[in-house]
């Protein structure tokens, strides 16, 4: 388990890096996006992987706390996805106005030479 | 005095609602939202002026008082904290004041060129606050997104061309380090098992060995983030067009925005790797040194290189950034005192600066001192100048040339840091700190990179006053054909008000000078700030 969440991490974040580094603005946010999914497993994967534990106390209170997942980064992950979401969406409507004014898709609003 | 506690959350909740309450009022009615945005901007002031006054109430026996304000009521380590120190209510201070004069400023113009420019404004406020205060790594994240989202909007503001394309500059390079900071911040909590930063400070020395280059790894991360943000070379590099790009008003107030970043570094690097982390200690310094001087010798020569005012002043942005880095990595209780006051009369000045070009700027032909390269950088000028030809309604400022040129010959004197002005004893205040790192008159021998940034300073001064001089006659003395400029009062108003408060400054130097000492004194001393959130004793006790 480990491993392939390593390994997806590594490869999202090496397409996302390149693709972040190419001129098209639509490559840059296919980048981007794909940079922030492997970081936010890369935050799950920092309260260590547990299975079949809930992050959430019963209602028969605490108990042994070693029997729950830490909740810390699950709360951490969703506010990056709804942050990582809503700047992406200004991101594309930036994007499209680029298009928009300039007419050309370049991150530099013009084709270099 | 019991509601006196509950004035720390002021800062964060009062934009907000503002803000939120604002997209009420239809686009149409723009004096009411404008009268609505100066009222609340107002109160921030007075709130940020009210809790300097409460950080400074403790100067008796508890040198490094902080106070901590506890959101939800839950304890410290679990929830979300804000706290005050000297070091966050100056902040919070100079933030206020620039955003009041940046939103008087706009009223002229700028403020109804695009929708919702009064309800970002205020959410750029909320997040610059709680960056501020809180005191919780993740909380930081939050605040430092609510402060970039609301700068991306208010970049775009009055739209164009040149401003999309550098906005889509800014929003790239902002989500990359965002990404960094959530990197760094998850490697903090993975080592640790904590995000509040006290609890952090508390926490770090005892890292096992095994896990130190993991923690040191994530740190780096972090700092990488917040590099980014204070412009430091070669992390800089989007920083003059972006702030070219914006309007007048915005990137008078996104003064600040580089600020944050150096406050962070500042608080952090002191709080966590201070003289008490044991095998941390210093961490970064060397980095935030090298990167600083690196800063200061590029921004120096962009200085002497720009042919347009606006570069000018985004590069006077970055000599700030690089003077304030290195000095935090210096980290010696004299120079950080003394770089504070910088801070505060650089932020000024530069966001002065900004607001002055653009009215200046009105007098000239669009492009008069661009060379042929850097024409295509402002080719869409000629658009922007159509805009200023409608409506301008409020009182034609009398005498507008010879305002501006006094203005203008404040700014060159505060920026190159001679006398009399106040710029002169921040730097003088830096420097001397410099030389004599123990106290005055210690026999210590003084490092060849201290030599260097001394020489930096000086000579990034001196580059700034001979810009400034070359600018300056050029418009002012030897302009092709003279064009009255029509500016209103409501316009030089603030640009006269933050210089006067320079000038106060230099009057009140020394009032000033012991409020950063004690600040820089409480941030060598973090045991006061770590106990003041994790063990808080209730406020009336604290702050009488």
């Amino acid at each position: 388990m480990e491993l392939t969440l390593a390994i997806a991490i590594g490869v999202l974040t090496g397409s996302g890096v390149w693709l972040i580094l190419r001129p098209r603005t639509y490559q840059l946010v296919i980048g981007l996006s794909l940079l922030s999914y492997a970081v936010n497993l890369f935050i799950v994967s920092m309260g260590r992987l547990r299975f079949g534990a809930a992050p959430v106390l019963g209602p028969d209170g605490i108990g042994n706390p070693a029997d729950y997942a830490d909740p810390v980064p699950q709360a951490l992950v969703l506010t990056a996805i709804v942050i990582g979401f809503a700047t992406t969406a200004l991101l594309l409507v930036v994007l499209i106005a680029a298009r928009g004014l300039t007419g050309s898709d370049h991150v530099d609003g013009r084709e270099s030479r | 005095m019991d509601w006196m506690k509950h004035l720390l959350v002021v800062p964060v909740l009062l934009p907000l609602l503002t803000g939120a309450s604002l997209l009420l009022i239809d686009e149409i009615r723009h004096t009411a939202k404008a009268a609505v945005s100066l009222a609340s901007s107002v109160l921030f002031v007075v709130t940020a002026l009210a809790l300097m006054q409460m950080a400074d109430s403790g100067t008796a026996g508890s040198e490094a008082l902080s106070l901590s304000y506890a959101v939800a009521s839950w304890p410290a380590p679990f929830a979300i904290v804000l706290v005050l120190d000297r070091l966050s209510a100056l902040m919070l201070a100079v933030a206020s004041i620039l955003a009041l004069a940046a939103l008087i400023y706009s009223m002229a113009r700028w403020h109804r060129a695009g929708p919702h420019f009064h309800s970002l404004f205020q959410f750029l406020l909320m997040g610059l606050a709680g960056a501020f205060l809180t005191g919780d790594l993740f909380n930081l994240f939050v605040f430092f997104e609510v402060t970039l989202a609301a700068s991306y909007g208010l970049l775009l503001h009055g739209s164009g061309a040149f401003r999309v394309r550098s906005g889509l500059h800014y929003i790239a390079i902002n989500l990359a380090a965002s990404l960094l900071f959530l990197i760094g911040v998850s490697i903090v909590y993975g080592v640790t098992g904590t995000l509040n930063m006290a609890d952090l400070a508390a926490r770090l020395p005892n890292v096992p060995s095994e896990n130190r280059m993991l923690l040191e790894a994530g740190a780096g991360l972090l700092g990488v983030a917040f590099l980014v943000k204070a412009g430091m070379w070669p992390l800089g590099f989007w920083l003059p067009s972006a702030y070219v790009a914006a309007a007048a008003p915005v990137s008078a107030v996104f003064v600040v925005l580089t600020k944050v970043g150096v406050y962070v570094v500042l608080r952090l690097s002191l709080l966590l790797f201070g003289s008490t982390s044991g095998e941390l200690t210093n961490f970064g310094g060397t980095v935030l040194m090298w990167g600083g001087l690196a800063t200061l010798a590029f921004a120096t020569s962009g200085i002497l290189a720009s042919q347009a005012l606006g570069r000018l002043a985004a590069y006077s942005v970055l000599v700030s950034s690089g003077t304030l880095l290195a000095t935090v990595g210096l980290g010696d209780v004299p120079v950080i005192s003394g770089a504070l006051f910088y801070l505060v009369i650089s932020s000024f000045t530069t966001a002065a600066l900004f607001m002055l070009i653009e009215l200046v700027e009105r007098a000239r032909e669009p492009g008069a001192d661009l060379l042929a390269v850097t024409i295509e950088v402002y080719g869409e000028d000629g658009e922007e100048t159509q805009e200023k030809e409608d409506e301008q309604v409020g009182v034609i400022m009398p005498g507008a040339l010879a305002v501006l040129g006094v203005c203008f010959g404040c700014i060159a004197l505060l920026l190159a840091g001679l006398p009399p002005l106040s710029g002169f004893i921040a730097k003088f205040a830096m420097l001397a700190g410099m030389l004599n790192m123990d106290g005055l008159g210690s026999s210590a021998e003084i490092a060849p990179r201290v030599w260097l940034l001394f020489a930096l300073i000086i000579l990034s001064g001196l580059a700034a006053l001979v810009a400034m001089m070359r600018s300056g006659i050029r418009i002012f003395w030897a302009p092709l054909e003279a064009v009255v400029p029509r500016v209103l009062v409501v316009e030089v108003a603030p640009v006269v008000g933050l210089l006067a408060l320079c000038l106060l400054l230099t009057v009140k130097g020394g009032a000033m000078i012991n409020y950063t000492d004690a600040a820089a004194r409480s941030l060598h001393d973090p045991s006061g700030y770590i106990q003041g959130v994790l063990e808080p004793v209730p406020l009336g006790s604290a702050a009488r």
